[in-house]
C-alpha cells in the first residue's frame, strides 16, 4: 500500500498528521472512483465511510417533498466528505453525489473508529483535523441561511 | 491671588486684559443699535419671551432683558431679577445664533417639469440680508468657528451659510455671569471673546456709572465705532474689565477634563454607562436643537398636486431620530444607547478627527434644556473614571 | 436631442441627465443608461456614486456601474419610493444627477502595479465593482493574476451573467461563481462566497482585494481574506449608510469618525476592522 500511503500523506487531510498516524489512516483506506451522477452516500445510510476528495466536484443535496433535489453545498479537490461517522448514531444526513467524475480515497469508518479508540493520540489528531473543517462549514452554512443577498 | 491687582497682573500676563480699548456709555450703546440699523443690518439680540431669554429682532435697548439674570441647572431654567440694570447679566438661553446662519428650514431648489417630461431646476435667489448680532458670547463665537469649518471651509460649501457669515456683523459681549451649566473654561472657549467679532463689549456697572469697554476686531467694527462717541479706556477701566472676566472664569458651573478625551471615548463603545444614560434619555432631540454646533439636517421633497413643480426643503434633524440612520430594512442605530453614544462620541471625540477641534464649546445648553437633566460632563466623567476593558477593539 | 442646459449648481443642486435606455437585469433590478452634461462624468472613478433624483420623489445614492464612451450606467434595485420611481422611468425622461462623489476603488495607482487582484462580489455588490473590472481589463498588463469571485442567492439571481460568462471565457481571468442554494440544473459551486477564497490561488503577499456586497458578507469575506494571509490595508470594502447630501454637510452617513460620502464609500479594512466590530455604529 506504499502508493496509497503516499497519496494520503499528500492530501491536505493528513498534512498535520504524524507519519505513524498517516500509516494508521492508510490502513483503513482504499482508492475509489465515481462516475458523474453516482452517489458517494445517501441520506440515512449508515455512515460507514468518509472520503478524501482528490479530484472532481461533489454536490451535497437533500430532497424536497416532491423529490426535487436541492444542492446545499459543493465540495472539491482537497475537501473531506462526511463527518457523521464521528457522531452517533453514525448516519449520513445528506446525499453526496458526484457532480462530475470523482476520484477519492474512501476510509472505512468502522476501522477508523476502532483505531482511534485504541490510540487516543490518533483520535486526538483526528479531532484536531475534523473540528476546524466542521466549524468552517457551519460558518459558511450560517451565511447561506442568512439569505443576505435578498436585501442588499 | 489675593486681590484685583494680582488678578490683573495674572490676566495681563495671559493676554486676557485689553491693552487698548474705548469706553462708551449706555446712551452710546443705544445708538450702536441705531447705527447698525441705519447701515442696513437686520439687528438681532437677546429679548425676553415666554420666560426665557432668546434671540430676536431688536430696535432699542428697551427690547433687551434689562436687569434680568438666569438660573440654570441640568433640566432647569428660570429667570430672576437682578439688583442692577445690566443689559447682559445672564448666560445663554435656548436659542443660539445658528437659527439665523443655518435656518431651521430652507428651500434648496425648485424643479419644474414640462408636459414633454423635460425638467428644469432652479436655485432660489439668495436673500441679501445682513445680520448684526448683538450680545454674542465667546462660546458662541467658537461655535460659529466650529460650524464654519464644517459648512464653509471644506471641499463642499453651503453657499447660503457662507453668504450669511460673510455679511455678519458681530458685537460680542464678555460674560459677566457664569451659568450654572457653563464650562467654557474647560473647553478653552471663553469667557473672554478673543477673535471672530467686529466689536466686543465688556459691561461695567459701578454704582451709577453704566459703561462698556469696547474693543475692535475688524475694519468694519472700527468704522462703526467711529460713528459713536467713545472715550479712551483708562487703566482702571481695563482692570475692571479684566476683573469681570476673571470672576466669571472662576465661577463656572461645570468642568470637563479634555486631556485624552478623544481616545477615552473612542475606546469605550461598550461602556456600561452608555446603557445607564440610555435609560434616562428620551431621545427628545432637545440637546441637538439647542446646541450651537450641531449641524445635521434632513431633506424633504414636495410636489404640487398637478405634479408640475417640486421643491427640496432642507431642515434641522438630529442623530437621535430613528430615521437618521435608516438603511434598507431598519435603522442602524435602533437602540437609545447607540444614539446617545453617537451624539456624545461625535461631539467630543470624532469631531476632532473630522474637523480638528472639539465639537463642544461648553455653553451648557444641552444640560439646561434636557428634560430629564442629563449632564454630559457628568456622564463623560463617569466613563473616564472607570475605563471599561474594551480589550479587543482596534 | 437638446435638453435644458444645466445650471452651474451649488453642491446641493442636481444637474440634468436623460435616461437613454433601460435594461431589466434580475428580479426587481434594472440598469439605466444616462446621458449626462458633456464632460461631467469624465473624471468619475470606479467605486464612486451619484445621487439620482426622480422628479418630486427624492434622491438616492447609486454606485456607478458603468462609465465608458460617454455612456453612464446605474444599476438600481427598486426597494423604496425613490428607487422604484427611478426603476419605472422610460427612456427619454429627464432625471436629476449630482456627483460623482466619494472615494473610489484603489486602482490605477502605483500601489497596485504587478499585484494580483482579488475581486469579491456578493449579490448586487457586483454593480459597483463592474467598472473596476472593466478598467482592469482595459489595462490588463499592469496587474498579475486577476480573480473574480462572485456569490449570489441562487443561479437566477446572478447579476450581469452574460458579462460574467464573457469574463469567464478569458484566459487571463479566473472567475468563480457560487450560490447559496440551487436545484440540480446548476452545475457550479454551492456554498457561501467565503468558501471560494481559500482555494482561489492568489498570492496574499502581493494582492489587493476589493469587496462589495451586504455588510455581513463583506465582514466575513474580509475575515476569510485575512485568514488566507492578506494584510488589512490591502483589503478594500465599499460601505453604505443613510445618505442625503452626499457632500459631508448633513451628518447622516457617519460611521465612527468617517463620513461614508467622502472618506468612503471605499475604505480599507485597517480603518474598518475596529469600526465593524462595534454594534449599531
Amino acid at each position: 500500500m506504499g502508493t496509497l500511503e503516499h497519496i494520503i500523506a499528500e492530501h491536505p487531510f493528513c498534512s498535520s498528521f504524524a507519519a505513524e498516524h498517516c500509516k494508521l489512516v492508510a490502513g483503513c483506506a482504499r482508492n475509489v472512483r465515481f462516475e458523474a451522477g453516482s452517489y458517494l452516500a445517501r441520506e440515512n445510510d449508515p455512515a460507514d465511510t468518509f472520503f478524501l476528495l482528490r479530484s472532481g466536484k461533489v454536490a451535497i443535496e437533500t430532497s424536497s417533498p416532491s423529490g426535487r433535489p436541492l444542492v446545499v453545498g459543493t465540495l472539491g479537490a482537497g475537501d473531506i466528505v462526511g463527518a457523521s461517522w464521528l457522531v452517533p448514531p453514525y448516519r449520513w444526513i445528506f446525499d453526496a453525489r458526484a457532480a462530475g467524475p470523482v476520484r477519492a480515497i474512501v476510509l472505512d469508518a468502522t476501522c477508523m473508529r476502532a483505531k482511534c479508540e485504541a490510540d487516543h493520540d490518533l483520535g486526538y489528531a483526528m479531532m484536531k483535523q475534523f473540528v476546524p473543517t466542521v466549524v468552517s462549514r457551519l460558518q459558511a452554512a450560517r451565511l447561506q441561511t442568512l439569505d443576505m443577498y435578498g436585501v442588499a | 491671588m489675593t486681590g484685583t491687582e494680582d488678578l490683573y497682573g495674572f490676566l495681563l500676563a495671559k493676554g486676557e486684559v485689553p491693552t487698548t480699548g474705548a469706553i462708551i456709555d449706555l446712551a452710546e450703546f443705544a445708538r450702536l443699535i441705531e447705527v447698525l440699523a441705519d447701515r442696513g443690518f437686520r439687528v438681532l439680540g437677546p429679548a425676553l419671551r415666554d420666560e426665557a431669554i432668546v434671540y430676536d429682532d431688536i430696535s432699542s435697548t428697551a427690547d433687551l432683558p434689562i436687569g434680568w439674570t438666569d438660573r440654570q441647572e441640568p433640566g432647569r431654567y428660570s429667570l430672576e431679577r437682578r439688583e442692577d440694570d445690566a443689559l447682559f447679566g445672564y448666560a445663554v438661553g435656548p436659542h443660539s445664533w445658528k437659527q439665523f446662519l443655518l435656518p431651521p428650514t430652507e428651500t434648496l431648489w425648485t424643479a419644474r417639469r414640462s408636459a414633454g417630461g423635460e425638467m428644469a431646476i432652479e436655485e432660489p435667489v439668495p436673500e441679501l440680508v445682513r445680520f448684526a448680532f448683538i450680545g454674542v458670547r465667546s462660546c458662541e463665537l467658537h461655535a460659529m468657528a466650529v460650524q464654519d469649518k464644517v459648512l464653509r471651509d471644506g471641499p463642499h460649501v453651503d453657499n447660503g451659510y457662507a453668504l450669511r457669515r460673510e455679511g455678519n456683523f458681530i458685537v460680542a459681549v464678555n460674560c459677566g455671569e457664569a451659568g450654572g451649566t457653563c464650562f467654557c473654561v474647560s473647553m478653552e472657549t471663553g469667557p473672554k471673546a478673543d477673535a471672530g467679532f467686529d466689536l466686543s463689549l465688556t459691561e461695567l456697572i459701578d454704582g451709577d456709572r453704566h459703561r462698556f469697554l469696547v474693543e475692535t476686531g475688524s475694519e468694519e467694527g472700527a468704522a462703526v465705532l467711529r460713528q459713536l462717541h467713545a472715550t479712551p479706556a483708562t487703566q482702571g477701566d481695563r482692570q475692571a474689565a479684566g476683573a469681570v472676566v476673571a470672576r466669571t472664569a472662576s465661577r463656572m458651573g461645570r468642568t470637563l477634563e479634555t486631556e485624552g478625551l478623544r481616545e477615552a471615548l473612542q475606546s469605550s463603545p461598550d461602556h456600561p454607562r452608555w446603557d445607564d444614560v440610555a435609560d434616562r434619555c428620551l431621545s427628545c432631540t432637545n440637546c441637538t436643537a439647542v446646541c450651537p454646533t450641531c449641524f445635521c439636517t434632513s431633506v424633504e421633497d414636495h410636489t404640487d398636486l398637478a405634479g408640475e413643480t417640486a421643491e427640496r426643503v432642507r431642515s434641522w434633524d438630529s442623530c437621535f431620530s430613528l430615521d437618521f440612520s435608516h438603511l434598507h430594512d431598519g435603522s442602524v442605530r435602533s437602540s437609545n444607547k447607540s444614539r446617545y453614544r453617537q451624539w456624545a462620541t461625535h461631539k467630543f471625540a470624532h469631531w476632532i478627527d473630522q474637523f480638528g477641534t472639539s465639537g463642544c464649546v461648553g455653553c451648557g445648553r444641552c444640560l439646561t434644556w434636557c428634560p430629564v437633566g442629563i449632564d454630559v460632563t457628568e456622564e463623560i466623567a463617569a466613563i473616564r473614571a472607570e475605563p471599561s476593558d474594551d480589550k479587543d477593539q482596534g | 436631442m437638446a435638453f435644458a442646459p444645466a445650471p452651474a449648481p451649488g453642491s446641493f443642486t442636481p444637474s440634468l441627465a436623460k435616461v437613454t435606455a433601460k435594461r431589466s437585469e434580475i428580479g426587481d433590478v434594472v440598469t439605466l443608461d444616462l446621458e449626462t452634461p458633456p464632460g461631467s462624468m469624465e473624471h468619475a472613478r470606479p467605486g464612486q456614486f451619484n445621487m439620482l433624483y426622480a422628479f418630486g420623489v427624492g434622491e438616492v445614492a447609486i454606485s456607478i456601474s458603468g462609465n465608458a464612451n460617454g455612456r453612464l450606467e446605474h444599476t438600481i434595485r427598486a426597494v423604496g419610493a425613490v428607487s422604484q420611481a427611478l426603476a419605472d422611468l422610460e427612456p427619454g425622461t429627464s432625471i436629476g444627477i449630482r456627483g460623482p462623489f466619494g472615494a473610489g476603488w484603489p486602482v490605477g495607482t502605483q500601489t497596485d502595479k504587478n499585484k494580483d487582484i482579488v475581486i469579491v462580489a456578493g449579490g448586487l455588490g457586483l454593480a459597483p465593482l463592474r467598472p473596476v473590472v472593466r478598467d482592469i481589463l482595459a489595462h490588463r498588463d499592469r496587474y498579475g493574476r486577476v480573480f473574480i469571485l462572485v456569490g449570489s442567492r441562487n443561479p437566477e439571481a446572478i447579476l450581469y451573467d452574460e458579462e460574467l460568462r464573457d469574463w469567464r471565457k478569458r484566459f487571463d481571468l479566473e472567475v468563480e461563481v457560487t450560490v447559496d442554494y440551487a436545484g440540480r440544473g446548476w452545475r457550479g459551486n454551492v456554498g457561501a462566497v467565503t468558501c471560494l477564497i481559500g482555494n482561489a490561488g492568489f498570492d496574499p503577499e502581493s494582492s489587493v482585494a476589493m469587496v462589495c456586497g451586504p455588510e455581513i458578507m463583506m465582514r466575513f469575506v474580509a475575515g476569510a481574506l485575512v485568514d488566507a494571509g492578506m494584510p488589512d490595508h490591502r483589503i478594500h470594502l465599499s460601505m453604505e449608510r443613510n445618505m442625503k447630501c452626499a457632500v459631508g454637510l448633513c451628518g447622516r452617513c457617519q460611521f465612527g469618525p468617517t463620513f461614508i460620502c467622502k472618506d468612503g464609500p471605499v475604505m480599507s479594512y485597517d480603518t474598518l476592522r475596529p469600526l465593524l466590530a462595534i454594534g449599531e455604529l
